[in-house]
């Protein structure tokens, strides 16, 4: 037997979770490509360092985005990695596919690609992993035809994702797949024409939960919530603590506001409502026994980001409570207001957040006809240092 | 012409016409055995998920083989998760028990429900990306060999566990916010090669790229240069001008984080805190790294009551306790000196000795 021409890797092909290297290793079979790409990679892992050039841009006709240019700094070792293209296919909102679909998918990227792809990338997309330049647009032509059109990348605005929603979960309380295609059609030109300072994301989630990650991973995080009361059955909470849940550890403890109470005597959950702040953990508990409310929209949240470049930020709470109802209006306009302020605004490279945090929230909510609410702090400032405009006080001389 | 800008395909032609009928109407959701959700609608209907680790990185015949599960299974349709996993959403209760079957027969992983650990989120690493200090695919692929029981559910945890790892300080995948973060970092300051940036670099552009306001032109050069003391290598430099390289395969390193979520369940969504400064880099297998995650694992299981998560479990006991329970030293690196740091500095007599 030949001895191995990559033992490194080997030893991932091993083990209980799923290997990638035995996927590598299958799509090699097929592919050049793959076959390269399996090669630099063991070099990589003897090297501790990776084998990429920086830089390159490619793409695709009528678009600035959706393509990230990939070449190996090892062509001549790695031949078939030389040119190693990733395109950004945007997902169907929740990740829903057809089996047809999916496998239409995939014969185009056989034809065009490296077989390799990621299901999905970290932003939602669907990550062609690997082709050449001359194979882009006739790649880019074939997806078209089945329906697959590319995401966002670079200076633009990226893929829009969401959470399961009402689709399969009892606890969306917006349509978070109906607004992410409703946004993804509207603002098609902006995910497709890097114009923008620097990246913007938008995620959705059906419920504070927040199974889309979005307040900590996009500029804009939609998150569904209702402003009325929860609902409870009795009977199911009753069934819970007769089968041994530790209802005082496991949820009056730990409610945010002791919002909630047990009576012992009509053995009833009891609640003073005006003290929840809907946050889903008694819910979480017990979703057979107590359920969001039926009056719902969505909090907007503004400025989530991972660390680059001034720090990772949470985004902050920017409309407490808006409807979400088709055609969405409301939130396009706001979202085209920001877009603008930001744009006219924001340096390279600074994101919506670092922005809001140079020009100050006050700054920012007017510029995009917001007004304050005490819902948008922790606390009100303590500090004596406020700033008044020129009509709020009285002119001297 | 091509056609452009017509956006992805209509969720509503993607999903089960169970999912159709039963759209908004999902009244609660049951955990019958680990990996596996069932949804019960105000109609009646259940809508039975079966969970299924991927590695993410996968090629078309392992998708086409997922297909041809769900053709048998599944009426044709599938979901995946945003944390990688395929999901097999079965409308006929009758086909659940067979799909397990079938599903344990081709050796998948189910599991990843409600109180377990679920996948790894995590980022390219040296497959695709330019800036990766290491191998994402790898690390999670040995973290979760170890880990898999707790995915599969054959060992209970007390709370939800998200891991998430990115080859570098970039982030790309949530790792600011999860329980426990793998991070790729480096420790020198970057090496400039000025020949290459007088010719491929803007350098305003690249002075105005860093945070902490150490980069500063060089006219005699027609370069930059880098104040040592200033620098805290994040690479953000190098992003916007390849001539300047950050990567150090010598020095390169794993750092480890801990306590973030962005649930808003019970506590705020919170940011993940540094808890080991450096590990190396050590391909294929990363052994000190993952012992340090399942230590963290085993110890936040152990004395974690009931549904706390890993930062609630922090919060409870302190930081301080947190160190001593974990036999992790708290070192100068573990105190903040970047943009916010004196918002983490304690400013109360209420801690333990």
């Amino acid at each position: 037997m030949d001895e191995s021409k990559t033992p490194l890797l080997d030893e991932l092909e091993e083990g209980h979770w799923p290997s990638f290297v035995q996927q590598l290793k299958e799509a090699a079979v097929k592919s050049p490509a793959a076959a390269d790409l399996l090669l630099q990679l063991e070099k990589s892992y003897q090297d501790n360092t990776g084998h990429w050039k920086r830089g390159g841009i490619v793409g695709v006709r009528g678009y600035g985005g959706g393509v990230v240019g990939r070449y190996s700094a090892m062509p001549e070792e790695f031949p078939g990695v030389k040119e190693f293209h990733t395109l950004r296919v945007n997902e169907p909102a929740g990740f829903f596919y057809t089996t047809e679909k999916l496998r239409q998918l995939c014969d185009v990227w056989d034809r065009y690609g490296s077989g390799l792809l990621n299901l999905h990338g970290a932003t939602g997309d669907i990550i062609l992993l690997g082709t050449t330049t001359a194979n882009l647009q006739p790649c880019f032509d074939a997806l078209g035809e089945i329906g697959f059109d590319l995401g966002g990348s670079g200076s633009a605005l990226r893929t829009v994702t969401c959470c399961v929603g009402p689709s399969r979960c009892e606890h969306g309380c917006i349509d978070t797949m109906d607004i992410t295609q409703t946004l993804t059609q509207h603002f098609q030109s902006e995910i497709h024409r890097p114009s923008f300072p620097y990246k913007f994301k938008v995620k959705c989630s059906g419920c504070p939960n927040d199974c889309a990650a979005a307040s900590a991973r996009s500029d804009l995080a939609i998150i569904g919530l209702w402003r009325d009361d929860i609902r409870i059955d009795q009977d199911a909470v009753r069934q819970y603590v007769d089968a041994g849940l530790d209802l005082f550890q496991e949820v009056l403890r730990r409610c945010p506001t002791w919002a909630l109470g047990w009576d012992e005597k009509s053995r009833q959950l009891t609640l003073n409502a005006e003290d929840c702040v809907h946050c889903m953990q008694c819910i979480n508990r017990m979703p057979k026994a107590i359920r969001v409310g039926k009056v719902r929209g969505a909090a907007l949240m503004i400025g989530g980001k991972a660390p680059v470049v001034k720090g990772a930020m949470l985004g902050w709470v920017l409309v407490p409570f808006m409807e979400m109802k088709p055609p969405y209006t409301e939130i396009i306009e706001l979202l085209t207001k920001i877009f603008d302020y930001w744009g006219e605004n924001g340096k390279s490279r600074e994101r919506v957040g670092e922005l809001i945090d140079r020009v100050g929230m006050a700054t920012f909510l007017e510029a995009v006809g917001l007004k304050p609410a005490p819902q948008m702090v922790n606390a009100p400032r303590a500090n004596p240092y406020l700033f008044w405009r020129p009509e709020e006080v009285q002119q001297n001389g | 012409m091509a056609k452009t800008d017509f956006g992805p395909p209509d969720y509503r032609q993607m999903i089960p016409s169970m999912v159709r009928e039963n759209y908004g109407q999902w009244k609660y959701h049951t955990v019958p055995r680990p990996g596996v959700l069932q949804h019960v609608s105000e109609s009646g209907a259940v809508l039975t998920s079966v969970r299924v680790a991927s590695p993410r990185l996968v090629n078309t015949d392992w998708v086409r083989r997922i297909c041809d599960i769900a053709d048998r299974f599944c009426d044709g349709h599938v979901r995946f998760t945003t944390r990688h996993n395929v999901e097999f959403l079965v409308s006929d209760t009758e086909k659940v028990d067979p799909l397990l079957t079938c599903l344990e027969e081709q050796n998948y992983l189910v599991g990843g429900v409600g109180l377990a650990i679920s996948n790894i989120v995590h980022t390219q690493g040296w497959i695709h990306c330019k800036s990766a200090v290491t191998d994402a695919s790898g690390l999670v692929k040995s973290i979760m060999d170890r880990l898999h029981e707790y995915f599969t559910g054959k060992k209970p945890v007390p709370g939800k566990l998200r891991i998430a790892v990115a080859c570098c300080v970039n982030m790309c995948g949530a790792c600011h916010c999860s329980d426990i973060a793998v991070v790729g970092i480096h420790r020198t300051v970057p090496r400039i090669n000025h020949e290459m940036v007088s010719k491929s670099c803007e350098l305003p552009s690249t002075v105005a790229s860093c945070p902490t306001g150490a980069i500063r032109p060089n006219p005699k050069l027609k370069s930059i240069e880098i104040n040592a003391d200033r620098c805290m290598y994040c690479g953000n430099c190098a992003a916007v001008c390849p001539a300047i390289d950050v990567m150090d395969p010598r020095n390169d390193g794993l750092s480890i984080w801990v306590g973030g979520k962005v649930s808003n369940a019970s506590t705020p969504p919170a940011f993940s805190r540094l808890a080991i400064p450096y590990l190396p880099n050590h391909p294929p297998r990363w052994p000190e790294v993952v012992d340090a995650v399942e230590h963290l694992v085993e110890v936040w299981r152990a004395k974690a009551r009931p549904g706390e998560r890993m930062g609630q479990w922090i919060e409870r006991i302190g930081w301080e306790r947190f160190f001593q329970v974990t036999g992790i030293p708290f070192t100068d690196k573990h105190v903040d000196d970047f943009t916010h740091a004196t918002t983490t500095f304690r400013a109360t007599t209420q801690f333990r000795l």
